[in-house]
């Protein structure tokens, strides 16, 4: 063990800002990072135990005890149990004998829980030893876990042919598809690589590529929908030895799978906009953060980083431009949805708990390090490109007035085509239901978890920033749904699972939501149920960021536009309950004595 | 020196230095903002919320948010304080706090600003959870029955070369503080009195030590918290 350790350390040069890289080795080589490995890795780092802990305790992938020879990670997502995920999960339980959460006892078969994995478009999904095993049927599980028992390779195990485009590529070979159905500027196949970099950038002054990009008008992709030019203007001004870009590519909001696409797809296009947007903010270094569910794409994007180097398009004197350096390095998460929110992706990227910073200092003053940093999303990088390609006045000319462009869709649910769709903004709900043939929709939640439940009243609102803002992410459900049930619970224990549980108003107030919830739909709730929810959910908007600040949009959303769902449930004609139950407290002592109490009858 | 500038709490005008951090700049000014996890001295991390105000309608923390020239804060108004009563409601039910036989009764702040709040009974039901008290190390107890999270100890309390003795394990509603067991069997007398003193609830006790001063003598049982700064009005 410490040989393989020692050589881990060595890889990292002992660095203890790659600490999550150091973890992720250790727990992929041995299946999970025991006491020892803890206690012999601080001191050759130079921090303590408490330090390395801290860090490991944090990520859902890191495990204390043995995860099992093939350890089986089952997405959770509420579309994975649209598709019938409880079978699926019932079928891995008696196939391998075992319940969730343990390990089989000979060591050979883990089974595991695990937040969506990008995949909502071929549920359900499951993560074998980091291959993604998409569309399972409980025949499937009976044949994944016949091969495992019988000791088949990883690569024995997959049956079902790879996907489209390049999903089958030899650094790749997953068996997950794409499913684009519609392309636009960001996903056009005619993209030339490099254009920009060699026949562009050399023309322009760092500012005039500032100006350009706002002068487009572009928001970031990522959710907030931050101006794009006005964070790199800032950064470019912010005074310092050294800058980063990042790029966001965590990709956690449930049912959002097209930076999943975009990297598989149009990677290249992707490290473009890196390029460009260190050539305009000064920047040295970049980061690419990818999610740990996105493992499998880890040597394909290694090899583009290097091909890009032979070409010039990285490297020292980037096409020939004096004095203009930069290389992109990658980094894995390990399993955590809140370290998509930029400044907990940066403690992650230091090797860190990811907890978010309190802000400001924004990252554009002080991010990576300490130093400026830029933090967009995969999607914002990959439009900026084609702004400089054709210009911010052709960009503009796609979308509405304050949300200009394109916007790539994830959805999925029921519908018949669920898939990737880049639209212009401005597209209303009922234009995407029609789109994705999605009929007799009783909701979509728009946004994922954090974003909100529309009904057939809302239908006609339009994604925007003024509007509907979006990451992306359109989930369709169908009249068949209990939406309280199988969505708003799912998406609210989904918030209480990815807290990172630093403030207390988001650690806390979930799960007394929560807990709310699950009376009222167990058909205890009276009317100040619901009034106690939206009194109580308040505290929440003291949150540090926007998680906590979020995480009661599932329950007010569907309180709000889905009321009679929660009418039919609550006791009628009881205003208010105390919560206590004399009978069910006197139950056993009833029974102990043999006494009852006399019921008039 | 750095610049002098003027700025106002609930219409008041103060002055502060320009840099200085809200909460620090009130207390210059004798406006007290209650707080669990600040500590003076050491960098801020808006963990409890208890200090939020708000400027321009809008909730900052005041313990990691700057004055700035003309700045207007609201720190006192009824929503306000439903909000900093309700996070004192949401941390007694997290916990196990059962102040009649606690240690630290009477020189807990959390007990103190339950008391400046008026809070009577939560209005949240309790979780009751189940939680160990950790008394395997030579110089400490850990209650994690009255932890409240506020990562006081993680941020003053470091080993003679600056290293964590403690860290947040685990996340969210599993979140708890990790002792490291290396580090707290070399932990000094000296240290060990300190990480109790800044311990805002009695979380963190000395081993073999205990009631030195009697109840009802003690810090808040004389005046309320808060008042040290107001009486000087
Ligand atoms: C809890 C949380 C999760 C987030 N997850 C992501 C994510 O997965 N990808 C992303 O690009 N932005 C995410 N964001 C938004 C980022 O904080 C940040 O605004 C974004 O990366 C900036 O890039 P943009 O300006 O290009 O949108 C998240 C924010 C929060 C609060
Ligand atoms: S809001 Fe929640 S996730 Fe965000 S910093 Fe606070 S505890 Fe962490
Ligand atoms: S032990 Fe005390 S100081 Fe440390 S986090 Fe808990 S309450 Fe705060």
């Amino acid at each position: 063990m410490e040989q393989q350790l020692a050589s881990i350390l060595d890889k990292y040069q002992h660095n203890p800002l790659r600490l999550m890289d150091i973890l992720i080795d250790i727990q992929e080589s041995a299946g999970y990072i025991s006491e020892e490995a803890v206690g012999y890795i601080a001191p050759e780092l130079n921090i303590s135990r408490a330090d390395v802990e801290q860090t490991r305790s944090f990520y859902h992938f890191f495990s204390k005890k043995p995860t099992g020879k093939y350890s089986i990670f089952l997405n959770t997502s509420v579309t994975a149990y649209m598709m019938r995920r409880n079978a699926v999960a019932r079928t891995f339980e008696q196939e391998a004998g075992i319940p969730f959460n343990s390990v089989t006892r000979d060591g050979l078969i883990g089974l595991f829980d695990t937040s969506c994995i990008g995949m909502s478009d071929q549920e359900p999904a499951a993560i074998i030893n980091g291959k993604i095993f998409p569309n399972l049927t409980p025949f499937r599980v009976k044949e994944l876990i016949r091969d495992i028992r019988a000791g088949k390779s990883m690569e024995e195990l997959v049956v079902e042919g790879y996907g489209d485009g390049e999903n089958s590529n030899e650094d790749i070979r997953a068996v997950v598809n794409n499913n684009i159905r519609k392309i636009g500027p960001v996903l056009d196949p005619r993209y030339k690589p490099g254009e920009v970099i060699w026949d562009i950038l050399p023309k322009l002054t760092p500012e005039q590529v500032i100006e350009e990009v706002k002068n487009s008008n572009i928001r970031g992709r990522g959710g907030a929908g931050f101006p794009t030019g006005m964070k790199w203007e800032l950064c470019r001004k912010a005074k310092a030895d050294e800058k980063y870009i990042i790029c966001n590519a965590d990709e956690g909001e449930p049912g959002t799978f097209k930076d999943r696409v975009i990297l598989t797809e149009r990677p290249k296009l992707l490290l473009e906009g890196m390029v460009i947007a260190a050539y305009a903010t000064g920047a040295t270094r970049g980061i690419l953060y990818v999610r740990h569910e996105y493992k499998y794409l880890k040597t394909y994007l290694e090899n583009l980083i290097q091909g890009a180097h032979e070409r010039n398009l990285m490297g020292n004197d980037i096409a020939g431009i004096k004095g203009f350096n930069f290389d992109v390095r990658i980094q894995f998460g390990a399993g955590s949805y809140v370290c998509g929110e930029e400044s907990a992706l940066i403690e992650s990227a230091e090797g860190k708990r990811g907890e978010p910073r309190d802000k400001p200092p924004f990252p554009v003053e002080s991010g990576y390090l300490g130093k400026p940093t830029v933090v967009n999303n995969v999607e914002t990088f990959c439009s900026a490109v084609k702004v400089l390609l054709n210009g911010g006045e052709w960009y503009r000319s796609f979308g509405t007035e304050d949300s200009t462009g394109t916007k790539v869709l994830s959805i999925s649910g029921d519908c018949r085509y669920p898939g990737i769709y880049e639209v212009e903004w401005g597209f209303s709900v009922n234009d995407i239901c029609e789109m994705a043939g999605a009929e007799d929709i009783q909701g979509v939640q728009v946004g994922g978890p954090s974003g909100s439940l529309v009904g057939p009243g809302d239908f006609d609102r339009t994604l925007c920033f003024a509007d509907l803002s979006t990451g992306g992410s359109l989930i369709m459900f169908n009249y068949s749904r209990d939406l309280l049930q199988d969505v708003v619970l799912n998406f609210t224990n989904f918030f209480i699972e990815e807290s990172c549980g630093s403030c207390s108003t988001c650690r806390i107030m979930p799960v007394l939501l929560r807990d709310k919830l699950k009376k009222i739909l167990d058909a205890r709730g009276v009317k100040k149920d619901m009034d106690d929810i939206l009194a109580w959910a308040e505290v929440l908007k003291a949150s540090r960021c926007g998680l906590g600040q979020t995480a009661s949009n599932p329950i007010i959303s569907s309180i709000r536009n889905f009321k009679h769902l929660y009418e039919q449930k609550i006791r009628r004609g009881t205003e208010y309950d105390t919560g206590f139950d004399l009978n069910m407290a006197m139950q056993d002592g009833m029974a102990a004595t043999g006494r009852f109490p006399v019921t008039q009858s | 020196m750095s610049k002098q500038i003027t700025f106002t709490i609930d219409g008041e005008t103060c002055k502060a230095e320009e840099g200085t951090y809200i909460l620090d700049a009130a207390r210059k000014n004798n406006k007290y903002i209650p707080t669990l996890c600040n500590l003076e001295g050491i960098p801020p991390k808006g963990a409890c919320r208890m200090c939020t105000v708000k400027i321009n309608g809008k909730l900052v923390t005041s313990c990691t948010t700057r004055v700035t020239d003309g700045m207007q804060i609201e720190s006192e108004d009824p929503g306000l304080d439903d909000l900093r009563k309700s996070i004192l409601e949401m941390l007694f039910v997290e916990g196990n706090h059962l102040c009649p036989s606690c240690e630290k009764s009477g020189s807990c702040e959390l007990q103190a600003l339950a008391y400046r709040y008026r809070m009577t009974v939560p209005r949240y039901p309790f979780f009751f959870p189940r939680r160990n008290i950790d008394s395997t190390h030579p110089k400490i107890i850990k209650d994690h029955n009255r932890c409240i999270l506020c990562k006081r100890c993680i941020r003053a309390i470091k080993d003679q070369n600056g290293k964590s003795i403690f860290a947040f394990l685990n996340r969210g509603h599993h979140t708890k503080i990790y002792v490291d067991p290396d580090l707290a069997d070399k932990l000094t007398d000296e240290l060990a009195d300190r990480a109790v003193e800044i311990c805002p609830v009695g979380a963190i006790m000395k081993r073999g030590d205990g009631f030195k001063d009697p109840i009802g003598e003690r810090k808040y049982d004389k005046q309320p918290i808060g008042s040290e700064l107001e009486q000087q009005l």
